[in-house]
């Protein structure tokens, strides 16, 4: 009873605290942005080739003016699990890019299209130029941007999130900070120059100036043009572009647990046989 | 069961070997007819399943040394270079990187066995100490692994925890720069980092022979705390303790191929996606999970210099358990007051952890402090206290009264 008693003590002071510091948070931080649901989320989740190559499609035409993906090359565009494209595609996209080689044998480097083993070349040379461009801001590279975002989950949310797998916070934040922004921020909040009001954007003022708007990439599969659809598919993108292997790892991830819980089992019973005789010796 | 019989080598050549290099008879010895205690749970299953995480950790973590750069400017690729380009580097890398947290599961638990159970008393007590030492070289390899990614939170955890040195008086300063190798963290500190955990692993195998070396001196100790006294206490390590560890084992993996297929990134922070960046500190600068409860404990304290006695303090006390525990019962089963302490002590530990993970300030810091209090009130005063006031229940007379003969529910009152 005093081992209960105990229990329910330490319980009611754990629930305070966590209340207590709710509230804290609670001041500070941005609005949570809402879970959406995934393709490639849970067990079996697979990555959706069309919304990724619609997603690229927005990377191209939109982020890739000021965002680099320094860690993507071409040849990932066809790599199994990713957008699918064929070879002679991405070759294709390669071939639209102008990249630096070089030294040639007069020692000057060079531009020349773009082949499968390439990188993507960034839009600015190096940071300093791009904070030259931008007006000081510093545009994130995005190669694995979907993985280094996230939002807090909290307590006791988190302990349910191992149990549901959930681990779209970097989408879900990508897609929020896309669909966040209001032209009014609101009254009272005083927004310093060249930001913009964005209610997921920790702190709100957002430099990044509000970059899809209805209509914007023409996409030909009949998806609705919207920024919210926009917003989907490029973080599905960036998603792939930060997790690559992940349809891989999930068809291995079940096949492994096949072949665990079998070999578990055949452990269990055979430790149970074992252990017969110890746990009901032969009466003598 | 033939508990002492001696390895007798049948072929010409193991005959031969036998008089050269008795190998056989000594595995024979300690793992074959090792006799161990009948009424282990399966909380005992935690010795065996470390040694198999510590065997799988120096596998994926030699690979994984093939292929990463230490190198401020290039680990941070590397690593991604092994997720994207090296054949099933993802699983190399997620293996390793969650592998290191379910190790702490592992030890956590065992440690937690080893105080529920009284393990660490008379005359067990240089094999708990082997295995505090064992906990403080996880706990420094843990802290260099997680630095090789070179992210923001490697970058800041290894500026954090290295400036701790600089609480020292007078000679802080220079320790610290010593350890970075420069003056700051930089690619000297990145590199002996490097050097270090690849180093301290087999440091940490070297103590876990040590350990298992002094285990097989004093025996296991069992549920009852009352130690094996005849033959039928005890069963042969194989095939019973073989099989038993073999399947828990497997349940483990289970729970860690859940973390690494299914949630890989559950345990990280994705702060440490974004290369280290020493011109920009993050919002927050967290630990790993593991390091949460003396994390809170360091913070707690309003000082510094003692913040880090306080922290040092919380795990090298660990190692005097054996004197400051004075009661001479082992197992918390008989020590109705005891267990009920301990259990507060273990969930006081969580609720630090909890609290390392929020941010130092409110609320946080004033629950830190009464749950720090807690913890070095258990150690020095309550526990010492216990083994003197304490009334504990009856001890089975043997291990196989315990188990053969159950006492019936008015024998209880005894």
């Amino acid at each position: 009873m005093n081992v209960h008693r105990s229990i329910v003590l330490a319980v009611a002071l754990a629930v305070s605290l966590s209340v207590l510091g709710m509230r804290v948070a609670l001041a500070q931080e941005a609005e949570a942005p809402p879970r959406l649901s995934w393709s490639f989320h849970g067990p079996f989740g697979t990555y959706d080739q069309a919304q990724l190559q619609r997603g690229f499609k927005v990377y191209r035409e939109v982020c890739s003016t000021c965002h680099s993906i320094k860690l993507l090359a071409f040849r990932n565009l066809a790599d199994p699990g990713g957008p699918d494209f064929t070879e002679a595609q991405a070759a294709t996209v390669a071939a639209s890019f102008q990249v630096t080689d070089g030294p040639n044998d007069k020692g000057e480097m060079f531009q020349r299209p773009g082949k499968l083993a390439d990188y993507f070349p960034p839009p600015f040379p190096n940071d300093q130029a791009a904070r030259a461009a931008l007006g000081g801001g510093l545009p994130p590279d995005m190669s694995v941007l979907a993985k280094a975002r996230s939002h807090e989950a909290g307590f006791p949310r988190f302990i349910f999130d191992a149990f549901t797998q959930y681990q779209e916070a970097g989408p879900d934040y990508i897609h929020a900070i896309l669909t966040g922004y209001e032209e009014q921020p609101p009254a009272g909040f005083a927004l310093s120059p060249g930001t913009q009001y964005d209610k997921y954007f920790p702190g709100h003022a957002i430099a990044m100036p509000k970059p899809l708007s209805d209509g914007q990439v023409e996409y030909t599969d009949g998806t609705p043009a919207t920024v919210d659809q926009y917003a989907k598919d490029i973080s599905a993108f960036l998603m792939w572009a930060a997790e690559p292997k992940l349809d891989e790892r999930k068809r291995l991830g079940f096949q492994v647990f096949v072949y665990l819980i079998v070999l578990t089992g055949l452990l269990y019973f055979t430790k149970r046989r074992v252990w017969h005789d110890v746990h009901h010796p032969a009466v003598s | 069961m033939s508990a002492h019989s001696i390895y007798k080598p049948q072929s010409s050549l193991m005959q031969w070997l036998e008089r050269r290099l008795p190998i056989a008879s000594l595995v024979y010895s300690s793992f074959i007819v090792y006799p161990t205690p009948r009424n282990l749970n399966y909380w005992w299953t935690f010795g065996g399943i470390l040694t198999f995480m510590l065997g799988a950790q120096v596998v994926t973590g030699i690979v994984l040394a093939m292929h990463y750069t230490p190198h401020v400017d290039f680990a941070f690729n590397s690593v991604e270079s092994i997720m994207r380009d090296v054949n099933y580097g993802w699983l190399l890398r997620y293996l390793h990187a969650n592998g290191a947290s379910f190790f702490f599961v592992a030890v956590y638990a065992h440690i937690v066995r080893g105080m529920y159970y009284g393990s660490y008393k008379d005359p067990r007590e240089v094999l708990w100490i082997l295995g505090v030492i064992l906990f403080l070289l996880m706990v420094v390899t843990g802290f260099m692994g997680y630095v090789l990614p070179w992210g923001q939170m490697s970058f800041w955890a290894a500026t954090v925890i290295t400036n701790l040195f600089s609480a020292i008086p007078w000679v802080g300063d220079p320790i610290v720069s010593w350890l970075w190798g420069g003056y700051a963290v930089g690619n000297p500190t990145l590199n002996r980092f490097y050097s270090l955990h690849y180093l301290l692993p087999f440091v940490i195998a070297g103590v876990v022979v040590l350990h298992i070396w002094a285990l097989h001196m004093v025996g296991q100790n069992n549920p009852t705390g009352v130690e094996a006294k005849a033959e039928k206490d005890t069963v042969a390590f194989t095939p019973y303790a073989t099989i038993k560890d073999a399947f828990f084992i497997g349940v483990f993996c289970l729970f860690l191929a859940w973390f690494v297929f299914y949630i890989p990134n559950y345990l990280g922070h994705s702060d440490n996606y974004i290369p280290a960046n020493p011109g920009q500190t993050p919002t927050h600068i967290v630990p790993e999970w593991y390091y949460l409860p003396f994390y809170a404990i360091l913070r707690a304290i309003p000082s510094k210099l003692l913040g880090v006695i306080a922290l040092l303090a919380s795990i090298v006390l660990l190692a005097f358990l054996p004197w400051l525990d004075t009661s001479r019962v082992r197992s918390a089963k008989y020590r109705p007051l005891y267990r009920q302490f301990l259990i507060v002590f273990f969930l006081v530990v969580i609720g630090l952890g909890y609290l390392g993970s929020r941010p130092p300030e409110g609320g946080y810091v004033i629950a830190a402090r009464i749950l720090t209090a807690y913890y070095f009130v258990f150690l020095l005063i309550i526990l010492p206290l216990l083994g003197l006031f304490e009334t504990t229940k009856p001890l089975p007379n043997s291990i196989s009264e315990s188990v053969l003969a159950p006492p019936q529910p008015s024998a209880a009152k005894v």
